[in-house]
């Protein structure tokens, strides 16, 4: 125990901090990226801390495997990845700062408001996988459908957006040829 | 009678009991921390074993089917050779290219066997045999199966070598690709069964039916996610057919070329774990896991059973590394876009439908039936445009 805090806390907090430093600081953009994943790791490492083994293994899943892949790859295919050609500090570091400042206030002050009023008296409920289906499929079932139906627009979209170019003009001047 | 009852199950928990005996040497307090040392140091003897007994297996029964001989120098009918591999890895000199990026070179391996490790976690090896029963196991083995792509991706990205990044973009592109279809496939167990634990999944299909047993293998939903799920594996641990990323004749190793001795070892380690652990989930899944394939045959233990079925899954991969042709890069794409994943999407509403019929022979026809059906026409459609006949080739007419 430091400060209250055990020692795990600590060491995954850490690694998480440094992992977002890294990714902030580090000159080499693909450095940056898997700084990056060694943070999602950290939140994931956290979460199961917390006894929320759906949250932290979905983060893996989806932010590892999927998100970080994403960056790698547009990263490569956009731009070298090899030598840094721009500075360290962009010329508005200072208005990122005080926003990344408002944004951390806001949110530590919404930490702080929600905490219950005896941190005593909070143990921690255990939540089942089932129990989070079951709610998924019952109270929350218009929201899994809308992000469902979102997903596969997203998913038909980048389907037409990848079709070859020679068959989109072909069907583009079928339908114009009536205007 | 009931002594020899009792001997077998024993016999059946000899590596339990094995471990609670060790851990009655130590200290109450102690003891969970010692069980689960003792867990993690059987995954970590147990499984690299298999995987050097997996390559003499490999080279020997690709061997045969090429009509040759295979390795049979090293110890009685070349059984040492895998020690003798293992030697010559250690002892080779470690290469790094000049221009690699050296902390990224170095971490590709070690993250890969890491991950690749931790799968093993949640796979239940015998009954009481699973090192970490957690409620989400199945989620966890996808999540860090998820994760081994970007240790692929840092393998190829740092070796500075145009054959190593394409290597790796080749495997990363067809690891994003198959893995839909692979938790899709998954998907409709865990709809019946209503777990993600890997130990009630097995339990689920523990049962028997006259002397056959319930396996999910055996009905229509659970055959084609069961075919699903092996197409699915195979592209997800490059192996023959889907071996595009280390095509030799292409992309020299693909994205370990730059990699040598020990690093190159633990990559070899890496890929064959990855294929024992995908093995050791489909059997978990679809084959009931350590249960017995007929009732009269429960009297073996159940951990014999596990390992038996994952000889025989390794030995249909040796076996379709040996007859089937690489697939060009827009075969592998097509295929896992335009038939695995209709085809898995299809699965899940007949799983749905399996749930909702109740008992009897309706379900079975008609499940049966709309897949049948299904698989015949997105066959037709999608073999619409292909012209297949004789080949000829050009410079030999």
């Amino acid at each position: 125990m430091i400060f209250g805090l055990s020692i795990v806390f600590v060491l995954t907090s850490i690694l998480t901090v440094a992992g977002a430093l890294a990714a902030a600081l580090l000159k080499n953009l693909v450095h940056c990226a898997l700084s990056l994943t060694v943070t999602f790791a950290g939140l994931a490492l956290l979460y199961l801390q917390l006894d929320a083994q759906f949250a932290g293994f979905s983060q893996i899943l989806v932010y590892i495997g999927a998100v970080a892949i994403l960056v790698v790859f547009a990263i490569l295919l956009t731009r070298g990845a090899g030598v840094p050609e721009y500075r360290n500090f962009s010329s508005s570091w200072l208005a990122g700062l005080a926003i990344a400042a408002g944004v951390f206030a806001l949110l530590a002050w919404a930490v702080i408001k929600s905490l219950p009023a005896s941190a005593a008296s909070s143990a921690a409920p255990q939540v089942s996988v089932q129990q989070i289906g079951l709610a998924l499929m019952s109270n929350y079932v218009l929201p899994l459908e809308i992000v469902a139906v979102l997903l596969t627009v997203a998913l038909i979209g980048a389907v037409i957006v990848a079709m070859p170019e020679s068959q989109k003009s072909k069907t583009e001047s079928a339908q114009g040829g009536g205007k | 009678m009931s002594q020899s009852s009792q001997l077998w199950t024993n016999l059946d928990q000899i590596f339990v009991l094995l471990q609670h005996w060790v851990e009655s040497f130590f200290p109450v307090w102690l003891q969970p921390a010692i069980g689960t040392v003792l867990g993690v140091i059987a995954i970590v003897a147990a499984f690299p074993g298999i995987f050097a007994l997996t390559t003499v297996l490999e080279r020997k029964g690709l061997g045969r089917m090429q009509n040759r001989l295979g390795p049979n120098r090293v110890g009685p009918l070349g059984i040492l050779q895998p020690v003798a591999d293992g030697i010559k890895s250690l002892t080779k000199e470690d290469i790094v290219p000049l221009t690699a990026d050296g902390a990224v070179h170095f971490l590709a391996p070690v993250v890969l066997v890491i991950a690749v490790f931790l799968g093993f976690a949640v796979l239940p090896v015998g009954r009481n045999m699973v090192l970490a029963n957690l409620d989400a196991g199945l989620l966890f083995f996808f999540a860090i199966g998820a994760s081994t792509e970007l240790s692929i991706f840092m393998a190829g990205w740092s070796s500075r070598n145009k054959y190593s990044l394409l290597g790796a973009m080749r495997a990363v592109a067809q690891m994003i690709s198959y893995e839909v279809p692979l938790l899709l496939s998954s998907v409709v167990v865990v709809m019946i069964t209503g777990s993600l634990s890997t130990v009630k999944i097995v339990e689920a299909q523990s049962g028997f039916t006259g002397i056959f047993p319930h396996w999910y293998v055996f009905t229509p939903w659970g055959f084609a996610g069961f075919v699903l799920f092996v197409i699915a594996a195979l592209a997800e641990t490059n192996r023959s057919p889907f071996d595009l990323p280390e095509g030799e004749s292409e992309l020299v190793a693909g994205y370990f070329t730059e990699y040598s001795g020990f690093k190159f070892a633990l990559f070899f380690l890496g890929e064959y774990l990855a294929m024992l652990s995908i093995a050791g989930f489909a059997i978990t899944l679809f084959l009931g896991g350590w249960g017995a394939p007929l009732s009269g045959l429960s009297i073996l233990p159940s951990w014999a059973w596990f390992f038996a079925k994952l000889f025989c899954a390794i030995a249909l991969f040796i076996w379709l590394r040996g007859t089937l042709p690489r697939l060009r890069q827009d075969q592998l794409m097509n295929f896992a876009w335009k038939f695995m994943l209709p085809m898995s999407l299809l699965n899940l509403l007949v799983a749905g439908a399996w749930r909702f019929f109740g008992e009897g022979w309706v379900r079975w026809g008609v499940c049966s039936a709309v897949l049948l059906l299904a698989y015949v026409l997105l066959g037709r459609v999608l073999m619409r445009h292909q012209h297949l006949g004789a080949r000829s080739y050009r410079y030999a007419d």
